[in-house]
């Protein structure tokens, strides 16, 4: 420091230094915090309502019964081998995943044909945009009234069959969500009809993104139609269809109400999903600690899925 | 020549079987949506008349009247209407400094806490509504309004942080230093010079979060108890359940309950999905 001369002034003059450099120090520090003060309300709410709560369904599923029994026993991964054993739980595995492949698979087929078709240039831009808002409307609509919609036109008297019958394509009223064979293809095709808009909108704002030289660099290079779109369109919208079909693949795996409230899991457990198992086993039922285990089981597969989601985002940034 | 002959007949070939199919999509998408607003118009006993017509002879708004003038019902919506612009507001709030802090600060933690956030989207809502059934009754927060927005935001929150945060993110840091140059914080650079500019931004996460919120259905079913409480899907689960189905008022309430978020997409469409891709699907 620029101080000198006479011992005691030296000695002031080095605790008025290192008073600086303390607040210098503090100063650091607080600086450093910013960033985290910036983030305390998120980091609390996501401790106390999201890591606190999987803590407990964790210690939950290693317990004989919570909630109900006062004094639960440990128990281990004993409830995680019984639900394994369970004929039900195997069942809902089985109906999560095809409700979810297929819904994922007509999702991505419907979305993108849809965003194709709103995308040409033979059309005014006034008519294509009357037609996307009547595409995206399905995607207005909360599950609860999808599916109560749903139940009144494909109810035995309903106008589904009506149609049907009047056009000479079924004999008789179909039973499409109390019969044990339709009951979770006609759940998955309300569901396909529930979820296309979210990619039809994000591919239609893709495909607006890839430009324009792209495919007169193709054509130049005599591509034909096919050829540029099996070349040029899916590529660049590759990265796009990766992270949508992912994120509708954990969504649809957790979908809840659209089932409870059209078949709720019935008849006879043939549409009884991951969810509908797990809320049962817990609200109807009592048993917490199968549900926890249930339910854990249910966040394991999602953490899985979304791990692949999170490499691709990645690779996608990079 | 013979090209130059064909290639409009070509086009209009073409033309034709694109209208076709926009039309076959369209009565696909369409006629449920359709029939649900025909059906809010008809009696209770023409619902299920044979053959089935899209305007009967009993045409009439009666269900309206009769959903708007249910205090029961009435209450459904407002309750609905609170809780969601609650969760959107708080979200936003949250939302919007937590991704100022990501876009602008380098710190320690700072990735495996941007992919904490990621992973909570994935979080099942079933394996949480186990835990905070206890938790909230602890927290003496059962069956009240609070229950319900805090509940939500752990699902509206990192959707709306990676929106703002790739929305700061092409925002130039001269704008900030700026003001902190003339002497303002950090907090001042925030809400007078960046917030402003990314109301774009700000539309889109509010709206996304708004539906989400408007939507919500698991936890509104658990966590609260009194019919005053619930809201609007919980509110037709609940006239579902009852012994006989009034299915035009289930269907007026469709139509009501589906207006706010038609309204919002329509008004903000151009916003949202700019917003959409921007934020949530990077290409």
């Amino acid at each position: 420091m620029f101080c000198c001369g006479k011992e005691a002034a030296k000695q002031q003059c080095f605790a008025a230094s290192s008073k600086m450099a303390k607040n210098h120090t503090m100063q650091k520090i607080t600086k450093k915090l910013v960033p985290f003060a910036y983030l305390s309300p998120t980091l609390l709410l996501l401790a106390v309502l999201s890591l606190i709560p999987i803590g407990m369904v964790f210690y939950y599923s290693l317990m004989d019964n919570v909630i109900m029994n006062k004094n639960p026993v440990f128990v281990g991964i004993a409830n995680y081998v019984e639900i394994v054993r369970d004929d039900v739980f195997q069942q809902a595995i089985s109906n999560t995943l095809f409700f979810t492949v297929v819904s994922v698979i007509f999702h991505l087929i419907l979305g993108l044909s849809f965003a194709l078709l709103l995308n040409t240039k033979l059309l005014g831009p006034l008519t294509k945009a009357l037609f996307r808002v009547v595409y995206v409307l399905p995607w207005v609509f909360t599950a609860t009234i999808i599916a109560v919609l749903w139940r009144l036109m494909l109810n035995p008297n309903g106008v589904i069959n009506y149609i049907l019958i009047s056009a000479g394509l079924a004999a008789e009223q179909i039973e499409w969500l109390s019969s044990r064979q339709l009951a979770l293809p006609t759940v998955t095709f309300i569901n396909i009809w529930a979820g296309y808009p979210f990619y039809m909108v994000s591919l239609l704002a893709g495909l607006q993104g890839i430009a324009g030289e792209l495919y007169e660099a193709g054509t130049i290079d005599g591509a034909n139609e096919r050829q540029l779109f099996r070349f040029i369109t899916i590529p660049q919208l590759k990265p796009i269809i990766i992270s949508l079909a992912m994120l509708d693949f954990i969504w649809t795996m957790h979908q809840f109400t659209l089932i409870w409230m059209t078949t709720g899991g019935g008849p006879i457990r043939t549409t009884e999903m991951l969810s509908t198992f797990t809320y049962k086993l817990a609200f109807s039922s009592y048993q917490f600690s199968m549900a926890s285990t249930s339910a854990f089981v249910i966040l394991i597969l999602s953490m899985i899925v979304a791990l692949f989601y999170v490499r691709n985002q990645k690779a996608s940034d990079e | 020549m013979n090209r130059s002959i064909s290639k409009p007949a070509a086009t209009g070939v073409k033309k034709a079987l694109l209208v076709v199919a926009l039309l076959a999509g369209a009565f696909y998408a369409g006629f449920p949506v359709v029939w649900m607003v025909a059906s809010s118009f008809k009696s209770n006993m023409e619902i299920f008349a044979y053959p089935p017509r899209l305007i009967g002879e009993s045409f009439s708004p009666g269900a309206y009247a009769a959903v708007v003038t249910s205090p029961e019902k009435v209450r459904f919506f407002i309750n609905s209407y609170l809780v969601s612009i609650l969760v959107t507001l708080c979200t936003l709030v949250v939302g919007i400094l937590a991704g100022y802090s990501f876009s602008r600060y380098q710190f320690r933690f700072k990735k495996p806490l941007n992919m904490l956030i990621i992973s909570v989207q994935a979080v099942p809502p079933i394996t949480l509504l186990i835990p905070y059934f206890g938790l909230i009754v602890t927290l003496q927060l059962f069956n009240t309004y609070a229950a319900l927005v805090l509940t939500y935001m752990v699902f509206t929150l990192p959707y709306a942080i990676l929106m703002m945060t790739g929305y700061f993110n092409t925002l130039p840091r001269e704008l900030d230093e700026a003001v902190m140059i003339d002497g303002g914080s950090s907090l001042v650079a925030l809400w007078r010079v960046l917030a402003p500019i990314s109301l774009p931004g700000i539309v889109a996460t509010g709206i996304y979060t708004f539906m989400q919120a408007w939507n919500e259905f698991l936890f509104a079913l658990t966590l609260t108890k009194t019919m005053d409480m619930r809201t609007v899907p919980v509110g037709i689960q609940m006239l579902m359940g009852q012994h006989s189905y009034e299915w035009n008022e289930m269907m007026a309430m469709s139509v009501l309950g589906s207006l706010p978020v038609l309204i919002l997409f329509l008004f903000f469409q151009r916003y949202f999905i700019a917003g959409m891709t921007a934020g949530s699907v990077k290409g």
